[in-house]
């Protein structure tokens, strides 16, 4: 929560009983919040912090909501997710860029810290429904990030009707992902015409974000699906220690990460002379899909199976044939006479040096409760941002058709999503380039 | 249509206690008389109003039923703002509706099968209008309203008097078609009928809602017996109560004005009432007659919103506005489930029809819920 945002925004200046972090102060982004944290011990326990630039605030503060991209990209991945799409259900222009307008500022209050009206959960009229759903009520920013994505059905209807004006407006990449071997995609859970990513260290933080978005949206949009997500399976940052899925393995090792800008730029972030990039370049585009894992037969299966289907060992996750998590991924090295790692094992089809590029993961592990034959209905929901599909998810997911690791699981839902770049300045709001351009 | 100037001569406070229908109400027994009769014809096609023009002040209408569907006459203000109604007129029969209407635009609607929007014609009233003080607004809407209450009440009482003397009768055809009928007016002022503690249970609890030692008792239990089991021979203690009780609410209920607040909120209840019971089946679940009860507390959230909209566009024509067109939005998605004179069974829609229905009384319900503030504002 920046000081110069507070200034500049009288409206949303709050009087001193809203800030639902009055325990907490006002604690600043960036550098401030790092010393802040420090200096809260919010960092204890956590990853190393070998450089400021990649620790960020700790996990109570708050992340800034503006800037060149949007937050929740390659902000250090937060621990809980909540994911959300809509369906626009106004065939209104106006009605849709007011309710952006109005998302927008409710995403920079929530985003600080604060409630979601400009009123507050308990400081309006004794008669009117209040602004803010209260459950947030004494709980800190926690790191939330709120991320917009528009789909391509926004741009078109299924039935091609172009009920905004925007077809004109649709980059080239924005279109349904292809279907690929074993996908076994519930259309009820995919697609959609807008979609909200939530992340906040605190799970109760993003799900207040969600509602509280839901709520401002009625009348204009309509949930088509959702999905809760409780632990990061991906480090965006170096400054992160490389956490586990759902099959007890690190995840994200080579990821892409925040510090390396050369890579996010020519594989993250659209360029300025891509493909609708009068109002996307800074944006990425940003792939879901829910990835049910079978746990029984995976845990059922020996450390040797599970090791050489990854193509890590489960302990450190070092690549198969070296000693280190981050030792170098060497495909050459042989053991016993047989290549270390297999080519059938997820590592080597899915590394960028095989499969010739790079997407910037952000899942989260899953458990939607079970499945009524006695097993958890439990995965992976996988989120990938990259410059474009074609080139980033799909080029990989092709290159997976021979991965040992399809045996383990199954993708339930599909979406894509093309996410504006950043909100800028105090006037600017979700989507303004793309509606106003 | 151009605002309707909905006000009427400027009242002493203390008159308008004592006024049922002096003033842009109407009622059947009021003292006022009418300068002229305005016949209707009404037929299961047409609505013939004699007249489309009159002057300011009170009027009657004579409403004549050539058709072979139960019809409702209403004249209606903008937003569907209710002026005056008068409800469950049989073939063949007539019925008079006496209203004091104020210089504006109005219109006239006949509703055979009862349902729907009915047939419409522009009625323009012309003359002289005075503008209502705040109170004087909000004091209009608490009478109008409780005149709606009291013609609903009225066919209520007749409705389900019809009712429970087919299910005595062992006619469960007539039963079966009078069921979502006499419930129609019920759920159209339930919130009235909520303040009455244990009768409302009575009335209208579903299986499974009673203390234990209670008895299940009233529509439901009725219901139950006609779909489930076809069988309606030991029900004749069920409709008698059913009846005893309806008349006994009843009678409470037209002795009671609700206050504005109370408008509010009970116009937000029903659309409560539509989201959590209607749209999910729960209420009818034997039945599945709940478009009925979905398009009847509909219709009693827009008359106690309306009642109070003279105060509204002074106080936040914004949300005026917005509610009408949420209102609207409402009704067009309903429309599309109906058939013939009444509605698809609940079980008949699909799980994408039902999620339209429920966006749209999200919306409606974030608009109506604004209300309450703006009349407490005063």
């Amino acid at each position: 929560m920046s000081t110069q945002q507070d200034s500049a925004q009288p409206e949303q200046q709050p009087p001193a009983g809203v800030s639902r972090r009055r325990l907490f102060g006002w604690l600043g982004a960036g550098t401030a919040g790092v010393l802040a944290a420090g200096a809260t011990g919010g960092l204890i326990g956590r990853s190393t912090l070998e450089t400021a630039s990649s620790s960020g605030p700790g996990p109570d503060d708050a992340v800034e909501f503006t800037g060149r991209h949007q937050a929740g990209i390659v902000t250090p991945a937060q621990d809980h997710l909540h994911f959300v799409a809509f369906d626009v259900a106004t065939d209104s222009r106006a009605d849709l860029v007011e309710m952006l307008k109005a998302w927008t500022g409710a995403a920079r209050r929530m985003t600080a810290g604060r409630d979601a009206g400009p009123v507050g959960a308990v400081d309006g009229e004794q008669y009117a429904p209040p602004d803010d759903t209260g459950e947030a009520i004494g709980l800190p920013a926690s790191g939330l990030t709120l991320t917009i994505g528009f789909g391509p059905t926004l741009f078109a209807a299924a039935d091609g009707i172009d009920r905004f004006g925007l077809a004109a407006r649709r980059p080239a990449p924005l279109t349904a992902l292809p279907s690929f071997a074993g996908d076994q995609i519930d259309p009820a859970i995919s697609g959609g015409d807008l979609c909200i990513q939530a992340c906040a260290n605190d799970p109760q933080v993003a799900v207040h974000a969600v509602r509280n978005l839901v709520r401002l949206g009625a009348g204009v949009v309509s949930v088509r699906w959702s999905q809760l997500g409780f632990g990061r399976t991906s480090s965006t940052s170096t400054g992160q220690a490389t956490p586990r899925n759902l099959f007890g393995f690190k995840d994200g090792t080579n990821n892409l990460k925040a510090e390396n800008s050369a890579a996010l730029e020519r594989f993250v972030w659209v360029g300025t002379g891509d493909s609708g990039a009068d109002w996307l370049a800074g944006g990425s585009y940003l792939v879901t899909r829910r990835i049910r894992m079978l746990v029984w037969p995976w845990d059922t299966s020996s450390l040797d199976e599970q090791e050489r289907t990854i193509g890590r060992t489960k302990g450190d996750g070092a690549p198969l044939g070296q000693r280190r998590e981050f030792d170098p991924v060497d495909f050459t090295r042989q053991t016993d006479g047989e290549f270390a790692i297999p080519e059938t094992s997820h590592v080597f089809l899915a590394n960028p040096a095989n499969s010739g590029t790079a997407i910037l993961r952000r899942g989260y592990s899953f458990v939607d409760g079970s499945d009524g034959l006695g097993r958890l209905d439990a995965g992976l929901f996988f989120i990938a941002y990259q410059r474009d599909p074609a080139t980033g998810f799909v080029q990989v997911q092709k290159n997976l058709r021979l991965d040992t690791m399809s045996e383990y699981i199954r993708h339930t839902s599909s979406a894509v999503f093309a996410c504006p770049p950043g909100v800028q300045g105090d006037g600017d709001w979700w989507g303004r380039s793309l509606f106003e351009g | 249509m151009s605002l309707p100037d909905r006000r009427c001569a400027l009242l002493p406070a203390l008159a308008l206690v004592v006024l049922t229908a002096a003033c842009g109400g109407g009622s059947e027994d009021a003292d006022a008389t009418a300068a002229d009769t305005i016949p209707v014809a009404a037929s299961d096609d047409s609505c013939d109003v004699e007249a489309t023009e009159l002057a300011a002040g009170t009027h009657e209408f004579e409403v004549t039923n050539g058709g072979s569907k139960v019809t409702e006459f209403y004249v209606y203000a903008e937003g569907d703002r209710v002026m005056a109604e008068v409800e469950n007129i049989a073939p063949g029969l007539s019925r008079p509706l006496l209203v004091e209407l104020p210089a504006g635009q109005y219109e006239a609607a006949c509703k055979p099968g009862m349902i729907g929007d009915g047939i419409r014609s522009p009625l323009t009233v012309t003359g002289e209008s005075t503008q209502l003080s705040e109170d004087e607004s909000l004091a209009r809407a608490a009478q109008d309203y409780q005149r709606y209450v009291q013609s609903q009440t009225t066919a209520l009482t007749e409705q389900t008097t019809a009712f429970v003397e087919a299910v005595k009768a062992g006619d469960i055809e007539r039963a079966k078609a009078l069921f979502p009928v006499a419930r129609t007016y019920w759920e159209r002022i339930e919130p009235v009928a909520e303040i009455f503690g244990d009768l409302d249970p009575r009335i209208d609890g579903r299986e499974g809602d009673q203390a234990e030692g209670e008895d299940f008792t009233g529509y439901h239990r009725i219901e139950k017996a006609l779909w489930e089991t076809g069988d309606v021979s030991d029900m004749g203690p069920y409709a008698d109560q059913l009846l005893t009780d309806v008349e006994e609410i009843v009678a409470l209920a037209n002795e009671t004005t609700l206050d504005p607040l109370q408008l509010a909120n009970g116009a937000k209840a029903l659309l409560d009432e539509v989201a959590t019971g209607k749209i999910t089946g729960e209420e009818d679940r034997y039945s599945h007659t709940d478009l009925w009860d979905f398009a009847a507390n509909l219709e009693g959230s827009q008359a106690a919103v309306q009642a109070l909209r003279p105060y509204l566009e002074e106080a936040d024509p914004d949300l005026v506005a917005e509610i009408d067109e949420r209102f609207a939005s409402t009704e067009a998605e309903l429309e599309k489930h109906r058939s013939g004179d009444g509605w698809l069974l609940h079980d008949q829609l699909s799980q994408e029809q039902l999620k339209a229905l429920s966006d749209s009384v999200t919306a409606l319900t974030e608009s109506v819920s604004q209300v309450a503030a703006v009349v407490a504002d005063r």
